[in-house]
């Protein structure tokens, strides 16, 4: 259930007509975002082949002229353009075609080790993950610091890294009703996503434990901290159950 | 130099805000009501990317330390110079030590006080906008305080007395739904439309939506009618930009607005079209909004009277200064 998109096909009527575009389930998903911002999505699961080859789009699409920003996600990216596009479709076939023909990009990114005091106030929902995943919170610790984590996208907040390389076994989905104000540095799972919170304030995703880590200074060059393909690797500093 | 007389928290230095580093997870802030702030750089022959300071909280009173020429733009409100009434939407000029207070407005709700040569602030990441999450931009990445003192980048002076008609009187477009008190704003469906049950799809259009005292410049809150899933989902997260509309879990939408974070998970339904956000801007808590079925192309063209009325506002003001400067028997100082 996790991190799936839900294709329907019944709605292939274009975009022109503010509609989406959907097809077969191994194509990707463009709609439009307001007249301005269009949204590729790559079909499939949450992999880092896929996370490559949209790395490749932005690669990509970053040469188009008419592109004003650019915004990775997890497995999709975000094309802002700098006039609204009189016709969208002839960017949306450019794109189709770039998916199909881009090899994966590959970023060697640098490893940064992570400390994490897992549980405790600041990492109040390790219960919760735990009772989701039907797993004793060690558990859940151990499976949380046993592999390393790629840094796929940088957004929502300033500096903040969605992380691929969450164990299937821990995804949570995100909470319905937010945390007001989770602290900065807290060691987040939002469905089959990984994090670590860059700011202090409200936020979805189930908390398990904490870590001192300034993620962004708008004074540093590049701003923030990790970029896409860094790798992450957390160790256990304490465990407060 | 201008000092910061009076003001309560949410008053910031704006501008047209920080495209380019959502990448980095840094969202555009910038005034939420766009074309409030480009009338105001436009009657004061600024530069397009002169900032200002946008109100949301009143009173707001400040003291001009040298001779300024502004503009209050974006609301209808006592607007007085020295207990001199102004006019809104029009260009004024200060003497040094003099005062400026503005009172809560009978229209609208975020005002903009222009300056000639606009704000002058430490351009942070291409910008002058304040970034509050993020702590950085506009002054000290803050709200405005009493005592703070600003300074506006050399501009010209302008002689008093030109004015633009409000957009709110230019750019009506659903006179019929303003008249009832509810405001229109157009909306393309978005990525997942569909994964809404048909009730909420037809919900969603024809429900009047309140909008909640939580709605603020990251986002307003609306309260109506539930909108349903057919079945739940959890998406990844994808990028967002301001007019994306959002309905989380509880079924009430959020639209996201200026401050919002550069990405999210929730579904899309919809998005409110760029030439309408300013509407959206302008609305204040409690207020009733009704969403209009909208095209790709009728979005695209609802941007041409925008463009046409700053371009005839453009014009009028070169045409003024023109006659001025003949009168003055000289060019541009």
């Amino acid at each position: 259930m996790n991190g799936d998109v839900t294709h329907h096909p019944e709605s292939n009527t274009g975009l022109a007509g503010g509609r989406v575009l959907h097809s077969a389930e191994d194509a990707p998903t463009i709609s439009m975002i307001g007249t301005r911002a269009m949204l590729f999505e790559a079909p499939g699961a949450f992999t880092m082949a896929q996370q490559r080859r949209i790395w490749a789009l932005i690669e990509e699409a970053g040469s188009r002229n008419d592109v004003q920003e650019l915004i990775p996600g997890v497995t999709n990216l975000m094309l802002v353009f700098s006039a609204p596009p009189e016709n969208p479709e002839r960017i949306t076939n450019w794109l189709l075609k770039a998916w199909e023909t881009l090899p994966e990009r590959h970023i060697e990114g640098r490893l940064f080790e992570i400390g994490v005091r897992y549980g405790g106030a600041l990492g109040e929902d390790l219960g919760r993950v735990a009772e989701h995943a039907g797993l004793t919170p060690d558990e859940v610790i151990a499976i949380h610091h046993a592999n390393d984590y790629t840094v796929c996208a940088i957004g929502s907040a300033p500096g903040f890294g969605y992380l691929h390389g969450l164990d299937p076994r821990i995804a949570t989905p995100r909470k319905s009703v937010p945390s007001l104000n989770m602290l900065a540095g807290t060691v987040t799972i939002g469905g089959m996503q990984a994090g670590i919170s860059a700011l202090t304030g409200p936020n979805g995703w189930n908390s398990i434990g904490f870590t001192e880590i300034s993620l962004f200074d708008p004074a540093r060059e590049p701003p923030a901290l990790f970029a896409i393909g860094d790798r992450i690797r957390f160790h256990p500093e304490s465990i407060e159950l | 130099m201008i000092t910061i007389l009076e003001t309560s928290p949410l008053n910031t230095v704006q501008d047209l805000g920080r495209p380019g580093y959502r990448n980095l997870g840094v969202g555009s802030s910038g005034v939420m009501d766009s074309l409030a702030l480009q009338v105001g750089n436009i009657l004061l022959d600024n530069d397009a990317d002169a900032a200002g300071i946008e109100l949301q909280t009143y009173p707001f009173a400040l003291k001009f330390d040298e001779p300024l020429s502004f503009a209050v733009t974006g609301i209808d409100a006592a607007i007085e110079l020295d207990g001199r009434m102004l006019l809104p939407w029009s260009v004024a000029t200060a003497e040094a030590g003099q005062v400026l207070r503005i009172g809560q407005p009978r229209q609208g709700a975020r005002g903009y006080i222009c300056f000639s040569g606009g704000v002058d602030v430490p351009v942070i990441l291409g910008s002058r906008s304040t970034q509050l999450r993020g702590g950085f931009g506009g002054l000290a990445g803050r709200f405005l305080e009493e005592g703070d003192i600003l300074r506006a980048r050399l501009g010209e002076m302008l002689t008093t007395g030109y004015a633009a008609l409000p957009p709110s009187v230019a750019l009506r477009f659903d006179a019929v739904e303003e008249k009832a008190g509810v405001i229109s704003l157009r909306a393309i469906p978005a990525t997942d439309y569909m994964l809404f049950t048909d009730t909420a799809r037809e919900r969603f259009w024809s429900c009047e939506w309140r909008i909640t005292p939580q709605s603020n410049r990251v986002g307003y809150r609306l309260t109506g009618e539930k909108l349903e899933l057919h079945q739940p989902v959890e998406l990844r997260s994808y990028g967002i930009v301001p007019g994306i509309i959002q309905v989380p879990p509880a079924g009430e939408p959020i639209v996201q607005m200026a401050d919002a974070n550069t990405a999210g998970g929730y579904p899309r339904i919809a998005t409110v079209i760029e030439s309408d956000l300013w509407r959206l801007a302008q609305a204040r808590i409690g207020s009733r909004i009704r969403f209009q079925k909208c095209s790709h192309e009728q979005g695209v063209a609802a941007m041409q009277p925008v463009e046409a009325y700053l371009e005839s506002l453009r014009q009028m003001v070169a045409r003024y200064s023109h006659s001025i400067n003949r009168r003055q028997g000289g060019g541009k100082k």
